[in-house]
């Protein structure tokens, strides 16, 4: 059951959008965010949506995994559409007892999803076509004029880098460490709340002290190979920007630009 | 300089419960020399590990020195030196395994070195190939075998171009087929390469392809010579605890009973060979 997450997975592929510079993903994705909530319009709706679907059939992706990385998030798309659709006021639709709902509600809330589910799909996709490694070494050099302030910008991609390794190793063992305590009579399953967290702590406690054991002896290694922080340091691969990247970015630009004289000069079908 | 490691008595303590000290290692004195395939025995707190551990500066010597390449271990400003000079894999392949995919994880050791990005390419992929990994290169770790992780963390090491290779118990977490893997790797590397060679481990059948065994009891050493030597000592080895290889053992009990065979075989097919002649007189 743990296995099927699926946030923060990588497919390898040799699409456009994986030749991609990491730096260049990174941006492009908090552009396309940025466009998503300037959108208050069906038109500029549909610019977003357009880039997505190219986005992902150029990278190759199945469409299939947008629907396998929204599945965790359903209840918030849920409870935005619920809050959106009783809370906002306007011309009532219907109306019964104290619960209205109003044709702005309804519109509002169905936008609101959208957003949430296309902000998930797209974000998902930088992690789907960009290896976890070439992403913390896109943070790394997108933070990096901040280690003119002492912000420990390597030590922190490290420990994002280190994270990622060793999320499948702690989901393995934690699978194991269930079956070891299903197998002494553990009863992990029934119950209310209280007592299915009371159940959790003879899997926690030795899920941590076996992290604690990894992180020494992985420390060590790490010394052995004479890791001594930033200094000094090289990078196997080196990033560079291509020309694809400057036409990601000047495509984004224009869209972005577009979505904002839409908001400016379209009235209708706004929200 | 023919020796990478020495070692001159070799003290190694530490402080106990109750104030009192625990004696580890009591004065070792071993010399390694260049291309040289060690295979150092002992049973589990034999102290095998510790010595290890000096090898790279890990643990510094309480009494005695330790000499990596002529360079003193105690030299603290020299410490990278050392480690590039020896390295070390350990029992968990998982937990010496730094990055999220394969050839990252073999640059990790050049990039702390502060290798020219060109050169680390070239020596990932050199290193991969050695251990045979190259085309698993774009792997995640945890999409291998227990094995295979064991071989991409030993190129981990050998892409930073050590004299010797330290390493402790590899094939302890493995299944047989990991063992096999990782053992003809090792091989591999002394034979092809000219790596030196120091194989930590309790598995007596993993010694018998090294060019020298010692073997460590309580902090000491109890027999040091070539594979031949040590194991005919059947009881020496068997007081201390350990294990000989299954032949020689047929071999040491059936001479105990009278017959007359050679006792030093340590292959399957050297024992075939024993036996037939045996059986044809």
């Amino acid at each position: 059951m743990l296995k099927d997450i699926t946030i923060g997975q990588y497919f390898p592929g040799e699409s456009f959008v994986h030749k991609l510079d990491p730096r260049m993903k990174i941006v492009l994705t908090i552009a396309y965010v940025v466009m998503l909530f300037l959108t208050n319009n069906v038109y500029g709706f549909i610019i977003s949506v357009g880039f997505l679907v190219l986005s992902y059939s150029i990278s190759r992706i199945s469409f299939k995994m947008i629907l396998k990385s929204l599945k965790p998030i359903v209840p918030i798309i849920l409870f935005t559409a619920i809050l959106n659709l009783f809370f906002v006021n306007g011309d009532p639709l219907f109306k019964w007892w104290v619960i209205s709902i109003s044709a702005q509600g309804v519109k509002l809330a169905v936008f609101m999803s959208l957003r949430v589910i296309f902000l998930i799909a797209g974000t998902s996709l930088l992690t789907y076509t960009t290896s976890p490694i070439e992403l913390t070494d896109g943070i790394e050099l997108l933070l990096s004029p901040l280690k003119k302030v002492k912000f420990p910008v390597h030590e922190l991609a490290m420990m994002m880098t280190i994270a990622l390794r060793f999320i499948p190793t702690l989901i393995e063992e934690t699978d194991k460490i269930m079956s070891a305590q299903k197998a002494r009579g553990a009863d992990l399953e029934s119950g209310g709340i209280v007592q299915r967290a009371k159940a959790l702590i003879p899997i926690l406690i030795p899920l941590f002290i076996s992290a604690f054991r990894r992180a020494e002896e992985l420390a060590l290694a790490m010394e052995c190979r004479c890791y001594h922080g930033d200094e000094g340091r090289t990078r196997m691969k080196q990033l560079q920007y291509s020309w694809r990247d400057a036409f990601s970015f000047i495509l984004i630009s224009v869209l972005i630009i577009t979505v904002i004289l839409i908001n400016m000069f379209i009235k209708t079908g706004s929200f | 300089m023919n020796e990478i490691i020495k070692t001159e008595n070799l003290v190694f303590q530490y402080e106990g419960e109750n104030n009192s000290d625990i004696m580890v290692l009591n004065g070792i004195n071993i010399h390694i020399k260049k291309g040289e395939f060690v295979a150092v025995l002992g049973h589990n707190g034999s102290g095998k590990s510790t010595l290890a551990k000096h090898f790279n500066a890990i643990l510094l010597p309480t009494k005695g020195n330790v000499c990596v390449d002529g360079i003193n271990t105690r030299h603290e400003e020299k410490l990278f030196d050392i480690r590039q000079k020896v390295g070390m894999v350990f029992q968990n392949p998982d937990n010496q395994i730094v990055a999220t995919i394969v050839e990252e994880d073999v640059a990790f050791g050049p990039e702390n070195l502060g290798v020219e990005p060109s050169e680390i390419r070239k020596r990932v992929d050199e290193a991969l190939e050695s251990v045979d990994m190259y085309e698993y290169r774009r792997h995640a770790p945890h999409q291998l075998s227990g094995g295979q992780k064991q071989r991409v963390a030993i190129a981990g090491v050998v892409a930073m171009r050590p004299d010797c290779i330290v390493l402790d118990e590899p094939t302890a977490m493995l299944d047989p087929r990991g063992r096999k893997e990782v053992l003809k790797t090792i091989k591999e590397l002394n034979d092809t390469y000219g790596t030196t060679v120091v194989l930590i481990t309790h598995y007596m059948d993993e010694a018998v392809n090294a060019d020298r065994v010692i073997v460590i009891d309580s902090g000491d050493i109890l027999l040091d010579g070539t594979p031949k030597d040590v194991f005919c000592q059947v009881k020496v080895l068997k007081d201390a605890g350990l294990d000989v290889p299954q032949v020689t053992e047929l071999a040491y009990e059936l001479r105990k009973c009278g017959l007359n065979i050679n006792v030093d075989v340590l292959t399957e097919d050297e024992c075939v060979e024993e036996l037939t002649k045996l059986l044809e007189e």
